[in-house]
């Protein structure tokens, strides 16, 4: 299949889902059941996907487990709380919505690019190892500094610019502006896969020394990998900082680093739309965990919860699907050792 | 800055190393033989100050003078339990599966953590330091200085070279040392190397658990404590250079006088530093300073 064929038929397929989905939740559900489903599940879902997405992406082509994602998409919503007219407090301020959000984006790529060469010439569990600093280390920075990021209490009130007269937090304006981001993104990772520069990426997480041989600039390729990485993850940091209304560092924290490592491997980090896989059942979860279990043991729940899919199935449930679709047409399973 | 002020700085640099090192040794020796990314290590740090805390608590409330002792006892078995029952049940039949390792411990350091939250609440404690180590120790140039600060110092030299003393002098440090190099050409030889495996599980994790109960005893213990050690433990070890001993002690004492510098000199920025520090090492060499070459 050609790769404009694969893209519209993807494309498509996706659309249709978006679309279809809170259709059938209006046509199932009484209307504000519908709604609470679209903005307060899906949307979320969409918004932690496109984050969870930068790092399957990483992951599944280049073979870096990077847990600096969360700490770059809270850059970009910082950018945009800090520049944007009428967030609360004012740090820099007096931006409208299309510029602040602009910054927040190049910011997001230049951390990006950063964390990428930082933790260029390591691999494997150095990366993870050397990410996870970097990333409860900007936490900590962050919740100790008042002038830049208002310390613990975070920057409030970015409410998003207005669309066609509606408010962006509408849950449907949101819902589409978030599945149209995410479709777009999603698009976009598997149209750069197949290109000479995805095509090379994934040369050098199978092989680093034999592309280089080929004449690849392999650090080149790997610093830039983050760094389209971080716009994806910008992108996500923008939604979800107009989703919170604001952004703390609550929200980079290490528990949210750890939890979009979660939604990444809890859905499977074979394929970019583990990513979101991922990213819905987590947001399912955390929505209904406190009817299933003890409100207040949520963590011990997921983290049990994620226990087991790393100890069943370290692909996720992408993986588990597929074994069970082996399992019940009866093929032998192949060779290939697990993550 | 006056002379006293910055000799106090690094003096409190270094018992801060001191305890970063006792914490951050047993991270490094269970990578250095098994290549396992413990990060449920700042997990140990919490058992072991936690179950401390609560064998501390009773006998504190009787004036019994070995309570603490007793603590520390107690916080490095319950850590070292910890560890074991870790090593046994999950880890070791995952060996060389490096990343889903490093996920399974990242899983337990949530229900851990969640778990205690449950048992002991969200207020933090504190250890008091037994008569004899309490108080303030006068110096010369700082003047009067907390004795158990001092301490921590002497604990951390007491670890380092024990273990080195282990690592250098033992039939066990030799297996160990054997393991780091070549782990399968050491289990040819006709040793047991999961066995080994266990013990130095148990050992690394009851130096976290020792940790806890030295940590806890100066500073409070609290929920977001074990996320603290962790890094600390992740910072140290990629700016030393894994498994090993030595670079575990120079990147404590870097990482914690970097810490107090950075906080005398530029309260809110103080951060950076210690990352600027990690930067600099893993540009120059990516394997930590006393790290070997893969």
């Amino acid at each position: 299949m050609t790769l404009a064929r694969t893209l519209l038929l993807t494309g498509t397929a996706g659309l249709g889902i978006l679309c279809l989905v809170p259709l059938a939740l209006f046509l199932a559900l009484p209307e504000n059941q519908a709604l609470f489903w679209i903005g307060n599940i899906l949307a979320r879902a969409l918004i932690y996907g496109i984050i969870a997405l930068s790092l399957t992406f990483l992951a599944t082509y280049g073979g870096f487990v990077s847990l600096a994602q969360m700490m770059v998409a809270g850059i970009a919503g910082y950018v945009l709380a800090m520049t944007v007219q009428g967030a609360v407090p004012v740090i820099i301020g007096g931006f409208g919505y299309p510029m602040a959000i602009l910054m927040a984006l190049l910011a997001s790529v230049l951390a990006g690019l950063a964390v990428g060469a930082i933790a260029v010439r390591t691999n494997d569990i150095y990366l993870l190892m050397i990410t996870l600093a970097l990333a409860v280390g900007f936490y900590r920075f962050v919740e100790s500094n008042i002038d830049l990021f208002n310390g613990y209490e975070g920057i409030r009130n970015v409410l998003g610019p207005d669309i066609l007269g509606r408010r962006f937090r509408d849950p449907m304006v949101f819902y589409t502006i978030a599945s149209g981001t995410a479709l777009l993104l999603y698009l976009g990772v598997l149209f750069l896969v197949r290109t000479p520069f995805g095509l090379a990426l994934q040369g050098i997480r199978d092989n680093p020394r034999r592309i280089s041989a080929l004449g690849y600039n392999v650090v080149l390729h790997r610093i830039v990998a983050f760094g389209i990485a971080g716009f994806i993850a910008g992108c996500g940091g923008v939604l979800a900082t107009i989703y919170n209304i604001g952004i703390s560092p609550g929200s980079i924290g290490l528990g949210a680093t750890i939890n979009l490592l979660i939604m990444s491997v809890v859905g499977g980090l074979g394929h970019p739309v583990g990513a979101f896989v991922g990213s819905l059942i987590f947001a399912i979860f955390d929505t209904f965990a406190a009817s299933l279990y003890d409100r207040d043991r949520f963590n011990s729940l997921i983290g049990a919860v994620f226990l087991v899919i790393v100890l069943i199935s370290p692909d996720g449930a992408l993986g588990l699907s597929r074994r069970l679709g082996r399992l019940l047409r009866g093929k032998p399973k192949p060779g290939a050792p697990p993550a | 800055m006056s002379g006293a002020t910055a000799a106090t700085v690094i003096l409190n640099g270094l018992t801060l190393a001191a305890l970063y090192f006792v914490v951050a040794s047993g991270f490094s020796l269970i990578f250095g033989l098994m290549r396992t990314v413990n990060m449920a290590h700042g997990s140990l740090y919490l058992v072991g100050a936690y179950i401390g805390y609560a064998v501390f608590e009773p006998l504190y409330d009787r004036d019994l003078w070995y309570a603490w002792y007793l603590a520390i006892l107690a916080g490095m078995a319950a850590a070292a339990l910890f560890g074991v029952l870790m090593q046994t049940v999950l880890l070791g039949w995952m060996q060389g599966q490096e990343l889903r390792q490093a996920l399974v411990t990242i899983a337990l350091s949530i229900i851990v953590a969640d778990q205690l939250l449950a048992r002991f609440g969200g207020t933090p404690r504190q250890f008091f330091a037994p008569d004899a180590l309490f108080g303030s120790t006068a110096l010369p140039l700082i003047g009067n200085y907390p004795t158990f600060r001092l301490v921590q110092i002497g604990v951390a030299l007491a670890v380092g070279i024990g273990l080195w003393l282990l690592l250098n002098r033992t039939r066990l440090g030799l297996m160990v040392r054997a393991g780091v190099d070549d782990r399968p050409m050491l289990a040819a030889m006709g040793v047991n190397v999961p066995l080994v495996a266990v013990l130095v599980f148990a050992l690394g994790a009851a130096l976290a658990g020792l940790g806890g109960v030295i940590g806890a005893t100066a500073q409070p213990l609290a929920q977001g404590v074990d996320a603290r050690f962790l890094l600390t433990a992740l910072v140290v070890v990629i700016v030393g250079g894994m498994g090993s001993i030595a670079g575990t002690a120079i990147g404590a004492l870097l990482v914690g006088l970097a810490e107090q510098i950075g906080q005398a000199l530029f309260p809110t920025y103080s951060v950076i530093l210690t990352f600027l520090i990690m930067v600099v090492v893993l540009a120059i060499r990516p394997q930590g300073i006393m790290g070997r070459a893969r």
